[in-house]
Formats: C-alpha cells, sequence, structure tokens
C-alpha cells in the first residue's frame, strides 16, 4: 500500500498548487500516516469495528489521488426544500461553493490558512491522512455577539468521478464570545466505495453556542469517518446530534474539552441500521475544570447483519468537582444476526461528582407488541410504532425545532 | 475504648506482617529448564506432569508481559525470583498434625487459624499452603467418608492423577496469558477439590495462603472439580509478611462445575498492601476462571479485596451449559498508593443462561480503582440475560475510580443490562449518623457497610463477620 500512496500523493503534489511550507509540513504527515497504517482492532479504540478489514473487504485497493484543479458540477436538486439556510458544498474533497448570502457579511470571517500543527494529542492515523492529503483548509471565524439568522448547511457529495478513492475534508471553525451557530452536515452520496475523511475543530468562546447535526440517511456504500475536535470555555453549550443510517460503514468521533466553567456538552445518537451495516460512535468528554455538565443518549435499531458499536468516556480530573456525567446506550436488536457491542467508560479523578452511566440491549418486548396488537394493529404497525417511540425519544432531545422538524421529516418519525 | 476501638487499636499496622524463622529449601533462583525440573523432582510428579510444565514454559518463551492495564509497576525480573520455597521440615511430609512443625502451628496460630482447635471446633476443613507448600489439611476423616477429595495437589497428582490429567489445564489452558502460562509451568501447590456425584459438601472447605520467605513468587494452583448434582462452598484467605520489596503471586484457580453442580467460592484477600507511601506489597495478579460445563449448573464468585499493593484479576465464568448461572459480587478496597484493577467476565455460550455481577469498589488516600468487566452474549446463547451494577465511591480527591465495561450482545433474544454510578459519602448522611451520636469515623464504617451489603451478605457467616471488619480497618484514616 505505502508505494501506491506515495505515487498518489507525488501526483496531488504536482497537479495541485501548494506552497513549500505546505508541502513539507504535508510530507510530515503522510510519514506518520505510512508508518502506522490504517488503524485496526489491535488499538483499544477500533477493537469492535476494524476500518483496516472493512477498507479491505469493502474496497479492496484505495486510490489517495484526487484531481483538485477541475471544478465540480452542483446538483441543486440535494439541496434540503423548505428551510432557508446557507451553504458550503463539497465535492469529491473540494469545496465548491461557500454561501453566507443570509448573514452580516461583516460578522463572518472566512480564512483559508490554518496553522500547520494540529493543537491537541492525538494517536490517531486517520488524521495524519487527512492531513497529508487534504486540499485546502478554511477556517470560519463568527464574530463576538453574532447569532447567523439561518442555519449553515454543509453538503458532502461525491459523483461518480470518484471511485474506491480516499476522500478528505477539513474545517476549523472559531464562535466567538456569545456568539451562536446551528451547523447541519448532510450526506448525499452516489455510491462508489470511497473512504470519506471528515476532521472538523472547533474552538468554543465564553457563552457561544454551537449546534451540531449529522445527517447520513440516504443508503450508499461509502465508507466514512468522521473526527470531531470541540474546545469549550466558560459557560458553552455544544449540541451534537448523529443520524447514523446511511453508508455501509460510518464512524463518529467526538473529543470534546470542557476547559470552562458552567460548560457544557450534549451529544444524542440515532442508528438506524439494515443489512450489512456498521457503524460507531465513540465520544470522550474531558471534564477538567468545575461545574461542568455532559450528557449522552445512544439509541441502536439494528436489522439484519447490522452491528454498531458505541464507545463513550467520561474522563474527570481532579480539579473539577461538581461534575455531572452521564451516558445511556440501548439498543434494540431485531435479528438473529444482529450485534451491539458497547462500552461505556468512565475514568473519574475528583470526589465530589455525580457521574453515572447505562446501557440495555434486548429485542423488542412481547408484551408490548401484543397489547398494540389486541388494540387492532397488526404485527408490522405494532414493530414500527415502538420503535418509532424508540427513536423518538433522541429526535426529541434536539433543542432546535425548526431543524427537529426537519430532522423528524428526514426519517419518517411520527408524533 | 470501646471494643471497636481496640480491635482498630490491634489491628492497625497489618497485622500479619510477621515473618516466621523457618529454614526454607530453595530452589536456585531464576526461572529456565533446570528450575523447572528441580521443582517436578523434588514433588516427585509423574513425566506426564513434568511435560505439562515444560510445553507451559515453551509457550510463555514466546509471550510478552499484557501491559493494557490501567496501574503501572515497574519491570519484573523473572530470573531474580525464587520458584520455590518450602519449609524445610516438609520434606517428609508429616502424616497427621502432631508431627507439624511447631513453628509452622504458631505461624498458622498468630494468622488466626490454629489448625488443630479449628479441626475440633469450627467444623471448616482447611487446607493451609506455606509460601508454596501445602502444609496441612484438616477434616481429612469427616471428607472420606462422603467420597470427598480435598488435599493438596501434590498429593493429587500422586493420588488422583487421573483426575487431576482429565481437568487440569481445561479451563486455563497452558496456551492462556502470560502469568496464567508462568504458573503452569513454575506452580508449586494449592489445593484440589472433587465432589463426588449428587454429594452436598458438609462443611465448608478453606484455604489459607501464607508467603513467608522473602524474593520468593507464589504460584499456587487450584482444581476444584463438582461432578453432577454437586455442592461445594470454598474459602481462600491470604496474608504476608511486611518486606519492602515488592512480592509477586500468580496463582491460576480453576473451577469446574457438571450437571446441576453448584460452586461457591469466596476469597477474602488481604495480602500485604505496602506501607502508606506505597512501599512494598504484594503484586496479585491472579487468574481465576469458572467453567459451567453441564446443564442447570452454577458458579458463584465472591471476593473481598482489601489487601496487595496491586491486584489485578478477573474472576470470569464460561457459561457452557444450557440454563446455566453465573455470579460475581466484589467489594474492593484501595487505601494509601494500593492500585486495583478487577472485575469479571461472563461468557455466555449456552442457552438460557444467566449471569448478574455486583462490584462494590471503594477508593481512598491516593489509590487508584478500575472495574473492569465483560459481558459476552455469543449468537447461539438464546434467552440469555445479564444485569450487571458497578458502583463506586470516592474519599477524597487524590484517589481514582474508574469503570470499563466491554458489552457484546450477539443474540437478539438476550438482555443485557448495566448499570453504574460513581458518589461520594454525602454530607447529609454522616450528618445524620453524626447526630444520632456517631463520631465521624463510626460514621462512615456504617454508611461504607451499607454500600457493601449486597455483597458481604453472600459470603459464609465466619467469613462475613472477619469481611466486614476489614472494611473498616482498610479505610483507616482515610476521614476526615
Amino acid at each position: 500500500m505505502s508505494e501506491q500512496i506515495q505515487l498518489d500523493f507525488d501526483k496531488i503534489i504536482k497537479t495541485s498548487k501548494f506552497s513549500n511550507e505546505e508541502i513539507q509540513s504535508k510530507k510530515i504527515f503522510l510519514k506518520k500516516f505510512i508508518e502506522n497504517g490504517f488503524p485496526n482492532r489491535k488499538q483499544e479504540d477500533w477493537k469492535f469495528l476494524d476500518i483496516n478489514q472493512i477498507i479491505k473487504k469493502n474496497i479492496g485497493d484505495l486510490s489517495f489521488f484526487n484531481d483538485y484543479s477541475l471544478p465540480n458540477k452542483i446538483d441543486p436538486s440535494n439541496f434540503v426544500d423548505g428551510l432557508e439556510h446557507n451553504k458550503i458544498i463539497f465535492i469529491n474533497g473540494r469545496i465548491e461553493k461557500i454561501d453566507f448570502s443570509y448573514e452580516d457579511q461583516n460578522k463572518i470571517e472566512i480564512k483559508d490558512e490554518i496553522e500547520k500543527n494540529i493543537s491537541f494529542d492525538y494517536q490517531n492515523s486517520l488524521i495524519d491522512l487527512n492531513s497529508a492529503f487534504i486540499n485546502k483548509v478554511f477556517k470560519i471565524i463568527v464574530s463576538k455577539n453574532y447569532s447567523l439568522k439561518k442555519p449553515l448547511i454543509i453538503y458532502h457529495s461525491t459523483n461518480d468521478k470518484v471511485k474506491s478513492t480516499n476522500v478528505n475534508l477539513r474545517l476549523d471553525f472559531e464562535l466567538g464570545e456569545n456568539s451562536c451557530l446551528r451547523l447541519i452536515d448532510f450526506f448525499t452520496d452516489n455510491t462508489n466505495k470511497n473512504f470519506i475523511n471528515i476532521f472538523y475543530n472547533f474552538n468554543l468562546l465564553k457563552d457561544s453556542i454551537l449546534k451540531n447535526y449529522k445527517i447520513d440517511k440516504f443508503k450508499n456504500d461509502n465508507l466514512k469517518y468522521s473526527f470531531n475536535n470541540i474546545e469549550q470555555k466558560d459557560n458553552s453549550v455544544s449540541e451534537t446530534f448523529i443520524l447514523s443510517a446511511g453508508s455501509d460503514y460510518f464512524k463518529n468521533e467526538i473529543n470534546c474539552n470542557l476547559n470552562g466553567e458552567y460548560s457544557s456538552a450534549f451529544i444524542n445518537g440515532v442508528f438506524s441500521l439494515k443489512e450489512n451495516q456498521q457503524h460507531e460512535i465513540r465520544t470522550t468528554i474531558n471534564h477538567l475544570v468545575e461545574n461542568t455538565k455532559s450528557y449522552q443518549l445512544i439509541k441502536s435499531v439494528l436489522g439484519k447483519n447490522a452491528k454498531s458499536a458505541y464507545q463513550g468516556k467520561i474522563f474527570v480530573n481532579s480539579k473539577a468537582q461538581k461534575t455531572d456525567g452521564y451516558q445511556l446506550s440501548k439498543a434494540i436488536l431485531l435479528d438473529q444476526t444482529s450485534e451491539f457491542n458497547a462500552k461505556p467508560e468512565l475514568e473519574i479523578y475528583a470526589d465530589d461528582v455525580k457521574c453515572s452511566h447505562g446501557s440495555a440491549s434486548g429485542s423488542l418486548n412481547e408484551e408490548s407488541i401484543f397489547y398494540l396488537m389486541s388494540r387492532g394493529l397488526n404485527y408490522r404497525q405494532s414493530k414500527e410504532l415502538l420503535i418509532n417511540g424508540f427513536l423518538l425519544d433522541v429526535v426529541e432531545k434536539i433543542t432546535d425545532s425548526e431543524i427537529k422538524n426537519l430532522i423528524k421529516n428526514i426519517i419518517g418519525l411520527k408524533e | 475504648m470501646d471494643t471497636r476501638e481496640k480491635d482498630i487499636e490491634k489491628l492497625k499496622d497489618y497485622k500479619y506482617g510477621f515473618t516466621t524463622d523457618i529454614e526454607n529449601i530453595k530452589a536456585p533462583k531464576g526461572l529456565n529448564h533446570d528450575v523447572i525440573k528441580f521443582i517436578s523432582n523434588i514433588k516427585k510428579e509423574p513425566q506426564w506432569m513434568l511435560d505439562f510444565r515444560l510445553k507451559a514454559y515453551e509457550r510463555l518463551k514466546l509471550l510478552k508481559e499484557p501491559d493494557w492495564q490501567k496501574p503501572k509497576y515497574p519491570k519484573i525480573d523473572y530470573q531474580n525470583l525464587y520458584y520455590y520455597s518450602a519449609p524445610k521440615s516438609m520434606k517428609d511430609k508429616p502424616k497427621s498434625l502432631d508431627e507439624l512443625d511447631p513453628k509452622l502451628l504458631e505461624t498458622y496460630k498468630k494468622l488466626g487459624i490454629p489448625l488443630q482447635e479449628q479441626a475440633r471446633l469450627n467444623g471448616i476443613a482447611v487446607d493451609a499452603v506455606f509460601d508454596s507448600v501445602s502444609v496441612a489439611t484438616t477434616f481429612k476423616g469427616e471428607l472420606t467418608k462422603h467420597g470427598i477429595i480435598f488435599c493438596s495437589m501434590s498429593e493429587a497428582i500422586q493420588k488422583h492423577p487421573d483426575l487431576v490429567k482429565k481437568y487440569l489445564g481445561t479451563v486455563i489452558p497452558v496456551t492462556d496469558h502470560f502469568y496464567a502460562t508462568l504458573n503452569s509451568a513454575v506452580f508449586t501447590d494449592g489445593s484440589f477439590v472433587y465432589i463426588p456425584e449428587g454429594v452436598k459438601c458438609p462443611m465448608e472447605l478453606s484455604t489459607y495462603f501464607r508467603i513467608n520467605a522473602s524474593e520468593t513468587g507464589q504460584f499456587e494452583r487450584t482444581l476444584i472439580v463438582a461432578d453432577k448434582g454437586s455442592y461445594v462452598s470454598y474459602l481462600e484467605g491470604c496474608t504476608a509478611p511486611m518486606r519492602d520489596e515488592n512480592q509477586l503471586h500468580a496463582a491460576n484457580v480453576e473451577l469446574i462445575a457438571l450437571d446441576d453442580a453448584e460452586i461457591k467460592y469466596s476469597t477474602v484477600q488481604n495480602w500485604y498492601p505496602g506501607d502508606e507511601n506505597g512501599k512494598g506489597g504484594i503484586y496479585n495478579f491472579v487468574t481465576k476462571r469458572g467453567l459451567c460445563k453441564g446443564k442447570n449448573s452454577k458458579i458463584s464468585w465472591t471476593q473481598v479485596e482489601t489487601g496487595s499493593a496491586i491486584t489485578w484479576k478477573y474472576p470470569s465464568c464460561i457459561l457452557k451449559g444450557d440454563n446455566s448461572i453465573g455470579e460475581f459480587y466484589s467489594i474492593a478496597i484501595t487505601n494509601n498508593h494500593q492500585k486495583a484493577d478487577t472485575g469479571t467476565k461472563m461468557i455466555h455460550l449456552g442457552k438460557n443462561t444467566k449471569s448478574k455481577i455486583i462490584s462494590k469498589g471503594i477508593s481512598a488516600g491516593f489509590s487508584d480503582m478500575t472495574y473492569r468487566g465483560l459481558v459476552d452474549i455469543s449468537s447461539k446463547a438464546k434467552n440469555s440475560s445479564n444485569y450487571t451494577q458497578c458502583d463506586s465511591l470516592l474519599m477524597g480527591n487524590k484517589c481514582g475510580a474508574h469503570t470499563v465495561p466491554y458489552i457484546k450482545n450477539k443474540n437478539f433474544d438476550s438482555n443485557i443490562a448495566h448499570e453504574a454510578t460513581t458518589s461520594k459519602i454525602s454530607e447529609e448522611q454522616l450528618h445524620y449518623c453524626q447526630q444520632r451520636g456517631l463520631n465521624p469515623e463510626e460514621a462512615v464504617g456504617l454508611i461504607v457497610n451499607g454500600f457493601c451489603k449486597e455483597v458481604l451478605q453472600q459470603l459464609p457467616m465466619e467469613f462475613a463477620v472477619e469481611a466486614q471488619k476489614l472494611v473498616g480497618i482498610s479505610l483507616e484514616g482515610s476521614v476526615g
């Protein structure tokens, strides 16, 4: 594999316009990636779903070359109806359009140069891969005291120009004091067995609010990996919602550092998986100072041969007294071949804390089905109603009512 | 001074910290073919046993020490250890208790297990293991009447080779992880129990382990086989003298329950934990595994872990037989600089299997405590269920409490429920108790005992009293 990577890397350097300095830093990341390779099940974080094996099995030979020189056509039929929004459009790893037409232009700054180094400790070769092959990295800065009027939708799409290719994306966000951003990641893919590697960096200053909704609904055979690093200052709030349903493989990783007092993080996730899909959510919440709060709720509904995994870690520093941490994961297994794995982890060094986690998995309750059937529903309807209610619970946690309704419509949940 | 305070005064320092001046026979230092042959030879073992050891040793050479655990420790020099140490007077094994070295008997008296008296009064059959060798087994006559075999492992290898050959290494194979394999290569003694078909063992069986000699590792091996429809309750207690260097204890315990059999295994582990600065103490790296081989069988582990500098063990149940049940009740207490990484594994293979895990962890001082557990329901284990509850209690902000459960469900007919909480003793609870006349220490003792009650209830009576006291003593000085 390493020869292929090196060739593809040289080809990208040749066809794109990078500065000398950029090329040097990319080379260092590439070297690191080649040394470590794709993560595999020997690494604790990849124990349940081995990306190395899955790439080999689903894609085979992965190409790392992307032609960044030619623009791609934007297909407006993919756009979300019935909700006015700002847009960033990614196609095949290229940013085709950034559109903040609903906003005050002075309040949003877009930079296309970022620090070459990654500011936090990580042991994740996919971030090295991302940094080595990424085309352009944009940083979006929201000014102090500004709340975006409309949500920002990032459209992630691939078209039939790329096949069995690794596509990398990266965006950095800085939310100024007392600002607010609603961000929706919307995936519309052509099925061509690509490996998409997304890396977001969020910096939340005092009193800012970030709401991030990831919607992967439409069936496709791409493999996806998304990593969110969130740094939070005093009194900031981050809310993440993940709908993990469309891709053949999707792993969402969230690393959240609660650096400021009274900051809080909320993560809610839904796995709705059918044949042969394998999805995972892995979270690390680091409570580093006093009076911080985190809440996580993850629910899975698993069909034939579907496999979901949840690894959640709450870390409480010895300084972080009065921490409130909560984790709950629940799964319904619909078929003999479905599988649910969980590793809810607590690492606590302070004594005045309230931390708990729970995990439950099993089949649909036959008694509940009987109850519904005795009131006139057929078996399929009863089952659907129960699943509907099971998932609705998570969607109801979304605090933005406009987006909550949009997501309910997309999933097809009834109230 | 009331009696409790007197108790504590008496026991404040590690009560079992004395050494006994007894001449020892030791194998040469280090780990190699010759040492293994020496051990096998001195125990007059048959060839198959030596082959078993050598096979494990060959395998050991290929293995690396695991390093995923939370408590890290300085590298152990395996070539600088004695793998065999036996009281000299044991060379010609005594026929009865009266022939025992009086010094040995005195040691056990200090430990609180006067073998002779115990034989008469308590009605508990005791097998005492001193350093590496089993020194005395009481109540032989009564047990033989029921056809129960309860003896040292070396004796079992001589007298019941068929049974040992049939079951030894079937639950913990020689090809297991590093410490288990090390034990398979150099184990020196331990207890062997066989309960014949349909027999309910009329008394509790008990083993007391003691490490005496310095620079020795203790590697005992226990094998308990409960044949169809039988029942046995087995107790294990451990102590060691105070020494500045760390000592290694790597035991293997195998339990096998056939159809309708039940084994209840209780441990009160109180190895020397090191002084308050974390110097010395025992490394307790033990492999305990039970196999519910037959239908409707049941294995239950109960442990009270208060000692050792580092405790690193996961008593496990493999639920192979249909309708089999696995249970795990644990209290782990760490104080000063102690570290523990303990928990259980419940592996569901048969249909309608059930498991229950109750774990209570208490950390104080500068200690670190981890619960690590696995619940794995395989795709064939239809209609199985697991319930896990692990609670941690923290005292002070210099210590840590961690929970790392692994949950794998591959069967849609099965249910897993897991709960964990971490908290501290609330001011209100303390206030309530103090208002009613208890001093702060007593109040904490009361609350902690309440916290542990679910587990303490599972212990046999004699042990429960001892364990309750231990809980109080272990937390001594951590309040306020």
